[in-house]
């Protein structure tokens, strides 16, 4: 099937440029709304003690924002750009279904966000949005998947590429994870309120079953889709291995499913089940980092180019997080060390070392990415401002992490601190007293984070607009040693 | 041998491929639990919720207690010590969602039953700091002064038969007279108290004129843990140990 004299496909490029300004948008929502509930633990006056604003209804706000309005925007948009790029083909099923996909979405995100905010939850982490807003999520999802099954199976290209590969796998598994773990019975059709189909243990297990998927692949195989498109681009190589990407994809979605019983440590659910998702959380080490090694390696010959293009350090530094953190993870889910760092700070850490580091810096590479290529333009208003975002980001994550680490393991370790009486040292409460400095450095790093993301916006406003700021050339380090 | 160019080449191959590889798993780890029967050992005392810890748990849900409570105390010797004997599979039978949640922000939850007074939580919702000076968490005045609405209590528990909570026909039918009941001083208790053994009764919140959603909220909080008779219950391998 090579397609020789066909005329060039028109591809869909206002649904994706609709999707990259609502990922800018509720990117830098989510990350506002994190450094307000990061404020809110150092300073509870700022809860307001309104139903509207306390930590318990702003947190769902915050990391649903993050999660499904950044991440899942920004998912949504390249698979729409890659998909057709890699096909040769439109989006499958015209401008009306992708238009009703990309509004359909925001309108989910609108549901889902209000509710929390007036209390219609169903009290499940990361599935709070109430069984009307599940089902509504749930049509605009098949939208989604015809679309992209379609475009594949209209292209005209011989292969799929690898990226596309991984869209399917995060498309598909989302939706079997959202109908599995969201069943439940509603009170009444004209009411909010429903009750979960399943209890306690088996309920527990659905629930992480979903939740470590939504990470395994809404925030691992959807992004790693966004790697394995952006990082060759960008650098101007192909992928380092072809075999590698092949083993790592189908023992990634393989293995992921197993690991969510390793939220369940020392619980009541069956031993055998967390022995079961401990074993396969340090298994998924390697298929992890087997697609980190892809990503950095495809730079073999040019990682120069990392000292002169700021969009692609944010690109690589995104994957080395990912490597980071899917090393973290495993660690994290052997028994012991569960034993401490469950219910801490630490876990808060690694997911933001995870969501920050890896999921958006890839999209914020990305963005840079697309917003010039989009719009036609020849490159971003301001690469100096690239630079810039890319350091507070940085510096922030760091910040933030660290600081989790630190309150984290000390609050593990003074819960379970003796005196020499043989009594327990610490009251609860002095262990939250300890966290306050660490709250503090968190909601700092955060703080930095979020004004990487309105540099960002301004940037990518200028661009918009057609205006190139004449800079000078980048400085670089002096290639020591490199012939 | 197959080639993975079938992968490659064909959608719906590819598409087929992913669901089976990501079935095992999932299949492997959730369906056993629902057929193995020692799950969830039967343990004598745990009941449905009455209506008003019902709507109690409502709220709890409603202000997201669960992103900074859990209600999970795990075996180890400090957390039995801090919070009480380890939970059981049982204790949660009735808890549709579950609320074991993932972070202590603040402290376990599961059997703070009987810990404090009902005024001490009427204080502490309304302004944690009063009585925890370093407490970081929000207040709730608003719950002392919002009458419980809860109009269609009957059906929610119809709803909660159709998932397998064991409310019988009494229940029901009492449902709504049991929501007003167990927070009235001097109401008439009859059946209530069979229905609903241990449950806290009487002025909860301090406000004898209204049922708010601070007495719901109290009623819920001072069951928490307390269903099991822990002086009574035995495992049967707690014995192999010696204690």
């Amino acid at each position: 099937m090579i397609a020789t004299t066909a005329p060039a496909p028109v591809y869909n490029e206002r649904v994706v440029k609709l999707f990259v300004i609502a990922t800018i948008f509720w990117g830098v929502a989510a990350f506002a709304a994190g450094v307000y509930i990061a404020l809110q633990l150092a300073f509870p006056m700022l809860n307001l003690d309104l139903p509207w604003t306390t930590f318990g209804r702003l947190r769902p706000l915050h990391t649903s924002a993050a999660i499904f309005a950044f991440g899942g925007n920004a998912l949504l948009g390249t698979s729409f750009y890659i998909v057709q790029r890699t096909c040769r083909a439109p989006l499958f099923g015209g401008r009306g279904l992708a238009d009703f996909v990309f509004w359909g979405y925001q309108l989910f995100i609108v549901l889902a966000a209000t509710g929390y905010l007036l209390g219609i939850t169903e009290a499940r982490e990361y599935a709070e949005p109430e069984w009307y807003v599940d089902l509504w999520l749930t049509i605009v999802w098949v939208a989604y998947l015809i679309i992209f099954a379609g475009t594949l199976m209209t292209r005209r290209e011989s292969h799929i590429y690898v990226a596309n590969w991984f869209f399917l796998a995060f498309i598909v598994t989302v939706a079997v994870l959202h109908l599995g773990n969201n069943m439940s019975v509603p009170v009444s059709f004209l009411g909010t309120k429903s009750y979960a189909v399943f209890s306690g243990v088996q309920d527990a297990m659905l629930q992480w079953w979903y939740g470590h998927n939504a990470v395994g692949f809404f925030l691992t195989a959807g992004f790693l889709g966004m790697m394995y498109y952006f990082v060759p681009k960008q650098a101007n190589r192909p992928i380092y291995s072809y075999r590698l990407s092949i083993v790592h994809f189908w023992s990634l979605i393989f293995l992921y499913i197993w690991a969510g019983p390793h939220h369940l440590h020392y619980t009541a659910l069956p031993d055998w089940a967390q022995t079961l998702g401990m074993t396969f959380s340090i298994m998924l080490w390697m298929p992890s980092w087997g697609g980190m090694i892809n990503g950095l390696m495809t730079l073999s010959g040019a990682w120069d180019k990392l000292r002169t293009d700021p969009v692609l350090r944010f690109l690589v530094v995104s994957v080395g997080f990912y490597g980071m953190s899917t090393f973290e993870g495993p660690v994290m889910s052997i028994r012991a060390v569960n034993s401490l760092s469950h219910f801490t700070d630490w876990t808060i850490g690694h997911v933001h070392s995870g969501a920050l580091g890896w999921n958006a810096m890839v999209t914020f590479g990305a963005v840079y990415f697309l917003v010039p290529a989009l719009w036609k333009r020849e490159r971003m208003y301001s690469l100096k401002l690239i630079s810039w975002h890319f350091w507070l980001a940085t510096i922030g994550i760091v910040l933030y992490i660290t600081a989790m680490w630190i309150s984290g393991i000390m609050q593990g370790l003074m819960w379970r601190a003796y005196d020499q009486f043989g009594f327990l040292q610490y009251s609860f409460v002095e262990t939250v007293a300890a966290m306050h400095p660490y709250y503090l450095i968190r909601a700092a790093g955060g703080l930095l984070f979020l004004l990487g993301s309105l540099i960002l916006v301004y940037n990518v406003w200028r661009t918009i607009q057609g205006d190139v700021k004449q800079e000078t050339a980048l400085p670089t380090a002096p290639a020591a040693g490199r012939a | 041998m197959i080639k993975h160019e079938i992968f490659e080449t064909k959608t719906l191959v590819l598409l087929l491929g992913i669901v089976v590889t990501v079935a095992i798993g999932g299949l492997v780890e959730i369906v056993p639990l629902f057929t193995i029967g020692e799950t969830i050992e039967k343990v004598e005392g745990v009941r449905p919720y009455s209506p008003l810890e019902l709507a109690g748990r409502n709220i709890y849900m409603r202000e997201g207690c669960y992103v900074c409570h859990s209600q999970q105390v795990r075996p180890f010797r400090d957390e039995v010590e801090r919070y009480g004997h380890y939970s059981l599979a049982a204790e949660s039978i009735y808890d549709h969602p579950f609320q074991w949640g993932s972070k202590r922000t603040g402290p376990d939850l599961a059997r703070v039953g009987g810990k404090y007074s009902n005024d001490w939580h009427v204080v502490h919702m309304t302004n944690p700091r009063e009585v925890v000076p370093d407490s970081i968490m929000p207040g709730y005045p608003h719950l002392a002064t919002t009458t419980l609405r809860m109009d269609n209590v009957a059906d929610h528990l119809k709803t909660l038969t159709i998932v397998g909570v064991p409310y019988d026909e009494a229940m029901i039918e009492n449902a709504a007279a049991d929501l007003a009941a167990q927070a009235t001083p001097d109401a008439d208790l009859s059946g209530f108290e069979a229905r609903y053994p241990k449950a806290v009764v009487g002025d909860l919140d301090g406000n004898r004129g209204q049922v708010t959603e601070l007495d719901a909220l109290i009623a819920y909080l001072q069951i928490l843990g307390r269903m099991v008779d822990f002086t009574t219950y035995r495992p049967e391998y707690a014995n192999a140990g010696g204690q």
